[in-house]
């Protein structure tokens, strides 16, 4: 159980980290300055949540890895986060669909996470969700606003849901870790999960007049470590220093 | 016995008082609610520490400031624990501290579950105020105009 529970949490902390360097990413970059600070607080957000089950993963697995290990000794093949969260800020509303998509994904987690037994998992998941709302209701009001624009803006926001449509497939995947999860209770089954998951995309989609894509084929991997070519990329610059100058300390 | 623990705990709670939080230095970590629990054992002087969000970039500098408090109060081994349960609310921000947060130019918090949503300039006290950024300068807090003395402030948002 506690190699499975380990594993679990890495996933689960290797998204918020890669989605937290996303939204690093966009640091002096966004649209307008109180944007830029509203993505740059999200990532804040998704650092913190991965710094708390990072400290919460290694104290499972006996301490024989720091949390710093654990982020910058890896490689590309011992991430396992989804291959939608390394997708990159294509343009704004790439940025909005994929950190929507994964907001409410998080959502889900944390919900069924605040409930199990272990009160330090069930405590950052709780404080996790406070935050998470935030994330929700700003990335509603952005595709509401983009759905309902002009031409072009629709455009853009319906070309994002269609090209990231393809990696929502993972969010819903079980492996045999997974469903031991679930029948210890960490996790929704798969078809509760997806149906809590699509309610809430079809309500925001229904109300800022965009549509759900008809379903193709779903890419896949990531839960054995296979990622994208964009994963690569993110790994060089984020473990850059630690790489050219191992244990170097702030 | 019992009473000599009390004791000692409210004397590090005296101690810990004396440390302002390294963001908003008009109030101490433990008015701020940062400071959760004191345990003391015959070698152990523990204080659990709680991050008021889940990022707070401040949470690992206070866990320093409170060792070298205590340190220099002759206090010898200290483990500072962090814990994220009972999640942190600004409901636990005395009506007394909400004052020195006015007056020290951030408008303080509401309670959650209070019908008035108001947000008063702590400048003028006025009402007419309006939302510019639910994102301001550190994650617990956004920022707003006065619409009557023009001035902008930042709001603690109750969480």
């Amino acid at each position: 159980m506690n190699k499975e529970l380990f594993i679990f949490c890495l996933r689960l902390a290797d998204n918020c980290l890669i989605l937290a360097h996303r939204q690093s990413e966009l640091c002096s970059k966004s649209p307008f300055l109180e944007e830029d600070i509203a993505q740059t607080n999200f990532g804040l957000d998704l650092l913190g949540q991965a710094e708390a089950i990072y400290n919460f993963a290694v104290e499972i697995e006996g301490n024989i890895n720091t949390p710093d290990d654990l982020v910058y000794k890896r490689n590309e093949r011992s991430f396992y986060n989804f291959i939608l969260s390394e997708q990159p800020n294509t343009n704004f509303a790439f940025v909005v669909i994929r950190q929507y998509f994964m907001s409410v994904y998080l959502k889900i987690i944390y919900t069924t996470l605040s409930n199990i037994k272990d009160s330090k998992l069930s405590g950052i998941s709780l404080k996790a969700l406070k935050e998470l709302d935030y994330q929700i209701n700003h990335f509603e009001l952005w595709i509401k606003r983009l759905g309902l624009g002009t031409k072009e803006s629709k455009e853009k926001i319906q070309n994002a849901i269609n090209e990231l449509w393809i990696f929502t497939g993972e969010l819903f995947e079980r492996d045999n870790l997974d469903l031991n999860m679930e029948k210890n209770g960490y996790l929704l089954n798969s078809n509760l999960f997806y149906k809590k998951w699509i309610n809430f995309i079809n309500d925001i989609f229904n109300e800022s007049n965009l549509n759900i894509p008809k379903d193709a084929y779903m890419v896949t991997g990531s839960k054995n470590g296979i990622h994208s070519e964009y994963m690569g990329f993110i790994l060089t610059e984020m473990q850059f220093l630690q790489r050219t100058f191992p244990d170097a300390k702030w | 016995m019992q009473n000599g623990s009390k004791m000692i705990k409210n004397k590090i709670l005296s101690i810990l008082k004396q440390i302002p939080d390294p963001e908003i230095p008009a109030i101490n970590i433990v008015e701020l609610g940062v400071v959760r629990e004191i345990i003391c054992n015959e070698n152990i002087t523990q204080v659990n520490i709680t991050p008021t969000y889940i990022a707070c970039p401040a949470i690992d500098l206070i866990g320093k400031l409170i060792k070298e408090k205590l340190v220099k109060f002759g206090y010898k081994n200290i483990n500072i624990k962090m814990v994220y349960y009972p999640t942190w609310t600004t409901d636990w921000i005395s009506e007394e501290t909400k004052l020195k947060l006015k007056s020290y130019g951030i408008s303080p918090p509401n309670l959650i579950n209070s019908k008035n949503k108001k947000i008063i300039c702590p400048k003028c006290n006025s009402n007419n105020t309006s939302l510019k950024s639910f994102f301001s300068s550190t994650p617990c807090k956004s920022l707003h105009k006065c619409n009557d003395c023009i001035e902008p402030f930042e709001y603690f948002k109750c969480i």
